[in-house]
């Protein structure tokens, strides 16, 4: 059944005369229901062609053909100017009446997006390209990005269908108009279910994106920079200046007479068609944590690279997350941890816990018994770090794991020398110590990249066994984010007090160990 | 760190053994044996010291005051860096005064900083207990921390001595 009724008539063959596509003046007859749209254009352009038939005294009685009438626009300047922007349109006076068009040119509002890139042919071209990509989705979110003098004829048009309205005292409210983007999807969404077999879901991680351009932007929009000059933030990167955002600003500032002025309402039929600038498909990252333990006195956490040259052999992250960039064929990873530890310090116990994002993966449903496959993998494929606890989570979750970088306690093994000899007794008094307050100046080894400043820590527990008359072991627990070497050594009297200055000795640290790291995140497993 | 080694202190490189590279600068100022020692840290900061032969450091020499307000209007306890790139440092050449030690026979020694730089520091704790200069030189009694800019920080070492011309 035709969705327009008389009431429309006279704005849809006002539309249609200056060049505007069936579906364009569906919308801008308020129809808000999908299957109208969703029929072929040809269909689409006979049934509007017939309804607009009548025997009324609008003296009518084809419309003109809109190719041909705009052949005519453009060549009779003056008489075009004065038509177009009092918007009265109707050449009926003209007698001209030609053969009626197969098809329309390029719709003067939608430049083509509910035209030819609603269909099935080149929804099957997008469709061809996402399968193509190799990702595995069951579910999808469409994307679609439109030039932005889109607007600007959108509103152009706005102005001349409410004046239209107006004769008829009936009212056209901005809002009362479907939205292209809307009557997009509508038309589009059930042609990619169908043709790659998933739902659409706006929760979708997966999200498949177009672009679409369109030559005549700037020149469309050109005059909006001259009467809104505040709108329009200096173009960076050879980026056109004419954004979405800053040319809907505009459009809402600008006042309907400038505007009138400035651009022929309804607009002019445009030269070219849309172009496809983008058709991308990506997958939002997923996250997998775990915890780590590291049995290397020689593996950083990152890659220690410097001047190009890598200073040491692979690193916490490249161990573990090289495997996990395979399996997920993800694009790139961030690796992040709760703390770390120096390059020849050891993690035991229960390890570090670490999450990894990895980007743009193309495979992301794995069982847990997947999972633990691939745990077993990674542990199988190093002895130097181990990780448990693997599992995916969500970005939500990585909080607990920032949280205890800050707040958690960490527990020590420091192996210490002493300068001079000392006795068992001599160092029996650390182990009634508690919560030692210290304060330490930025240390020396990290001043470089670090500010200045005194940080005041606590030292909770400290608990120590003999070794011989220059070395003991000291087990500690200390606050988060307390550097143990600098509290051992006292890095030229900078960190106050240290151990060193508490036994009246010289100090330094042979060895340091985490004991553990006393965050309750990632949820253990059961192997 | 060090690796573990049964034995007491000698076989044991120091902290500032591992970390550091010594450069001397011997007569600073012309004045004889009021050598340096520059302590540069592998991430570049550098710890101004003095060198065992400075006369400050000879037994029997006894340390009354240190001070380190230089000029009538400038105090290296007034400096204050800033943020990750020390901003607000006072910024030293090769012969920029860091304090004047005043012994109790009288005699006056200036302390240079002999490296171009940002500030980071002066050790105040020699301030309230200017023994630890002369028993801790080359830690606890360091003079100064000086960030060189980052690219100048192979530069600045050229008219220093290493620890082998120096001896």
């Amino acid at each position: 059944m035709f969705p327009l009724t008389e009431e429309n008539k006279s704005v849809a063959w006002l539309l249609l005369s200056t060049g505007t596509c069936p579906r364009c003046i569906f919308r801008f007859c308020g129809v808000d229901f999908h299957t109208p749209y969703k029929l072929p254009y040809k269909d689409l352009l006979n049934e509007l062609q017939k309804f607009l038939e009548t025997e009324t005294d609008t003296v009518i009685l084809e419309v003109p053909n809109p190719p041909l009438k705009k052949i005519r626009l453009q060549e009779s300047d003056d008489e075009t100017a004065d038509l177009s922007q009092n918007g009265e349109g109707r050449l009926s006076a003209d007698g001209s009446i030609a053969p009626r068009p197969s098809r329309l040119n390029v719709c003067n509002i939608c430049l083509g997006i509910l035209q030819e890139f609603c269909e099935k042919d080149f929804i099957k071209k997008v469709c061809q390209k996402v399968e193509a990509s190799g990702f595995e989705f069951t579910n999808l979110v469409l994307s679609v990005s439109f030039p932005p003098q889109l607007s600007v004829r959108e509103h152009a048009a706005w102005l001349r269908v409410k004046q239209e309205r107006g004769k008829q005292s009936l009212s056209l409210g901005r809002n009362d108009i479907i939205q292209l983007k809307e009557a997009y999807k509508w038309i589009t969404h059930p042609l990619f279910s169908e043709e790659l077999g998933v739902p659409i879901d706006g929760k979708s991680l997966f999200e498949v994106s177009v672009v679409f351009a369109h030559p005549e932007t700037v020149e469309d929009c050109h005059f909006l920079g001259t009467i809104c000059p505040d709108c329009f933030k200096p173009a960076k990167n050879k980026q056109s200046v004419f954004t979405r955002m800053a040319v809907m600003k505009a459009l809402s500032q600008i006042k309907e007479e400038d505007f009138l002025k400035w651009f022929p309402c309804p607009p002019n039929p445009p030269k070219a068609v849309c172009s496809v600038l983008e058709m991308e498909c990506a997958h939002g990252a997923v996250f997998v944590a775990g915890r780590y333990n590291k049995y290397s006195r020689n593996l950083p956490q990152t890659p220690w690279i410097i001047d190009g040259e890598r200073k040491l052999e692979s690193s916490v992250e490249e161990l573990i997350s090289d495997h996990l960039l395979a399996v997920f064929k993800a694009e790139s990873f961030n690796f992040s941890s709760s703390g770390r530890e120096d390059v020849d310090v050891r993690t035991l116990g229960t390890g570090r816990p670490f999450a990894i994002e990895l980007v743009n993966p193309h495979r992301v449903h794995f069982t847990s018994q997947e999972i633990q496959e691939l745990q077993q993998k990674i542990n199988k494929s190093s002895d130097k770090i181990q990780v448990r606890d693997l599992q995916l989570v969500t970005r939500e979750a990585l909080g607990h794991m920032k949280a205890g970088e800050e707040e958690k306690t960490k527990t020590y093994s420091a192996l210490i020398w002493t300068n001079k000899a000392i006795q068992e007794k001599d160092i029996e008094f650390l182990n009634d110590i508690k919560d030692l307050k210290i304060e330490q100046k930025t240390p020396l080894r990290v001043l470089h990249r670090r500010p200045l400043a005194v940080r005041t820590r606590l030292i909770h527990t400290m608990e120590t066994h003999y070794l011989d008359q220059h070395h003991f072991r000291l087990r500690l627990k200390t606050q988060a984010g307390t550097y143990i070497k600098e509290l051992v050594h006292g890095d030229f009297g900078r960190t106050q007090p240290n151990i060193g200055s508490l036994l009246s000795v010289t100090a330094d640290i042979l060895e340091l160990d985490v004991e553990s790291v006393d965050v309750d995140w990632p949820p253990a497993l059961d192997d | 760190m060090a690796t573990e080694s049964a034995a007491a202190a000698p076989s044991i490189p120091s902290l500032v053994d591992r970390y550091f590279t010594r450069w001397y600068k011997a007569d600073v100022k012309g004045k004889p044996c009021e050598d340096h020692c520059v302590l540069q840290h592998s991430n570049r900061i550098c710890v101004i010291t003095l060198a065992g032969s400075h006369p400050v450091l000879q037994s029997g020499k006894t340390i009354e005051s240190i001070s380190y307000q230089i000029s009538t209007n400038c105090s290296r306890l007034q400096n204050k860096v800033s943020g990750k790139f020390k901003r607000g440092a006072q910024f030293l050449t090769e012969l920029a005064p860091l304090c004047k030690i005043h012994c109790a026979d009288g005699e006056e020694y200036t302390v240079s900083s002999c490296v171009r730089g940002r500030l980071m520091e002066v050790n105040e704790n020699i301030l309230r207990k200017p023994s630890i200069l002369q028993e801790k030189p080359s830690t606890e009694g360091y003079i100064a921390v000086v960030l060189p800019k980052f690219e100048e920080s192979k530069s600045i070492t050229e008219g220093l001595l290493t620890q082998e011309q120096y001896e």
